[in-house]
């Protein structure tokens, strides 16, 4: 559309199946780094200079949840250069940042095209931005909205005022089933590699080596290893507010104990002390290491927390793994 | 439902005496760590909080300081990866999106 400082872009509110296939192919982890729009000015509907100002991120999923809750709405939007990242991350490395927004309030001469002197930001983009320095250096008044898109209408009609609840960060079951995906295809490489060491293990343990042998005797410690990694990447994070204790890694400790409680039911008549030990000492240290690394994709965990956690959490598993490890030999020799 | 990490190792600290009341620390702290209590703005949750960093950088009497940075153990292994090869405090990041 035409404006008084140029062309603007006018999106759609609606979501079309690339949009939404866009969406599911990142929430897998794929080509998740090249999903981005170009930053800049855009319009939604038929905004006036008295319409309001939305900033966000210039991740591709960020802006399609946004522009979904729009619609029938007049507005601005102003999409900060992120680099294909989310706001909270974004806000988080500092490109969702007061530099950048300064930057690109002035590059699009926003002070030109709006009457109003407000601009409206995600609440979770506050920790990249300062916004009394945005009014210094822009004479725009930075307002905090409301944390998820969908309360954002609510806000709009609302006087640009946020309820306490919608201030709040949740981690509900659907926040954090939608983001197993991700750690699953993350643990994918060091799992071939492990895969192939049991495999090569399993060949070498044998009296000769042969190609059936390997397999059959792989079999079941890879089967054992793949359910450890889904008690702790999968498993865990659904189940995360019923286990005890707080440290990610105790929680995933105690669910992959029940997984080698599982596997040990059908299995304890035929298989050796030796085996029995580093299945229990293996497996809920497996667990152990992926549920840890979900405490990245959390909404409560702290740096201090994570620094204090792995620095207990990382030698007890690396010693549960080389003791298993130790145990199974012995049981080889002795 | 509410989540609750480890206790005692958050880095946040308020210093009262410098603080304005403008009231900025709890609109943009996402675990309602902060709270207007009477004439003064107190630490209500301090377990609570995640060191995001939105209360410091919005505070214009910098009267909150935190060490804000990801609680995320990829981004400490990192970390930890990087200091073993050359020395030298830097910026925990994290690398997904």
């Amino acid at each position: 559309m035409e404006t008084s400082i140029g062309r603007v872009a006018r999106i759609s509110t609606h979501m079309g199946l690339r949009d939404k296939l866009g969406g599911c192919r990142v929430r897998w982890g794929i080509r998740r780094m090249h999903y981005n729009v170009p930053a800049g000015l855009y319009a939604v509907g038929h905004p006036t200079p008295e319409s309001p100002v939305l900033v966000t991120a210039n991740y591709k999923l960020s802006f399609d949840l946004l522009r979904r809750e729009l619609s029938g709405r007049d507005l601005w939007l102003l999409v900060l250069e992120t680099f294909g990242i989310n706001v909270w991350c974004a806000a988080g490395k500092g490109t969702f940042g007061t530099a950048e927004l300064i930057n690109r309030v002035q590059k699009v001469q926003l002070d030109k095209l709006v009457k109003h002197r407000t601009i409206i930001l995600p609440q979770l983009g506050a920790s990249g931005v300062a916004a009394h320095k945005v009014k210094k250096g822009t004479g725009f008044k930075v307002k905090y909205g409301p944390i998820r898109a969908n309360d954002l209408p609510l806000f709009l009609s609302n006087g640009l005022k946020a309820s306490e609840e919608n201030r709040r960060i949740q981690f509900t079951l659907r926040d954090r089933l939608i983001l197993t995906p991700v750690e699953l295809v993350g643990a994918w490489k060091p799992s071939l590699i492990i895969l192939l060491l049991i495999f090569v293990i399993g060949g070498l343990s044998g009296q000769d080596f042969s190609l059936q042998g390997a397999l059959s005797r792989s079999l079941s410690p890879a089967l054992i290893y793949l359910g450890a990694l889904l008690m702790g990447s999968f498993v865990t994070p659904i189940l995360l507010p019923w286990i005890p204790g707080r440290a990610f890694s105790l929680k995933g400790a105690q669910i992959g104990f029940l997984w080698a409680l599982i596997v040990s039911l059908p299995l304890a008549s035929t298989w050796s002390v030796g085996s029995i030990i580093a299945l229990f000492l293996i497996a809920p240290a497996i667990a152990a290491y992926f549920a840890m690394n979900f405490t990245g994709c959390s909404t409560f965990t702290s740096l201090s927390g994570v620094q204090k956690e792995m620095r207990i959490a990382v030698p007890v598993i690396i010693l549960c793994t080389v003791a298993g490890g130790v145990a199974l030999m012995l049981d080889k020799f002795l | 439902m509410g989540f609750h990490y480890l206790k005692d190792v958050v880095t946040l600290e308020l210093d009262s005496d410098k603080c304005t009341l403008c009231g900025m620390c709890t609109k943009v702290c996402v675990h309602g760590v902060f709270a207007l209590d009477g004439s003064s703005i107190r630490i209500l949750e301090r377990n609570d909080c995640m060191e995001c960093g939105a209360c410091a950088m919005n505070c214009p009497a910098e009267a909150v300081t935190v060490r804000a940075g990801v609680g995320c153990a990829w981004a400490i292994f990192r970390d930890w990866f990087r200091r073993s090869g050359n020395s030298g405090e830097g910026d925990i990041q994290c690398n997904c999106s």
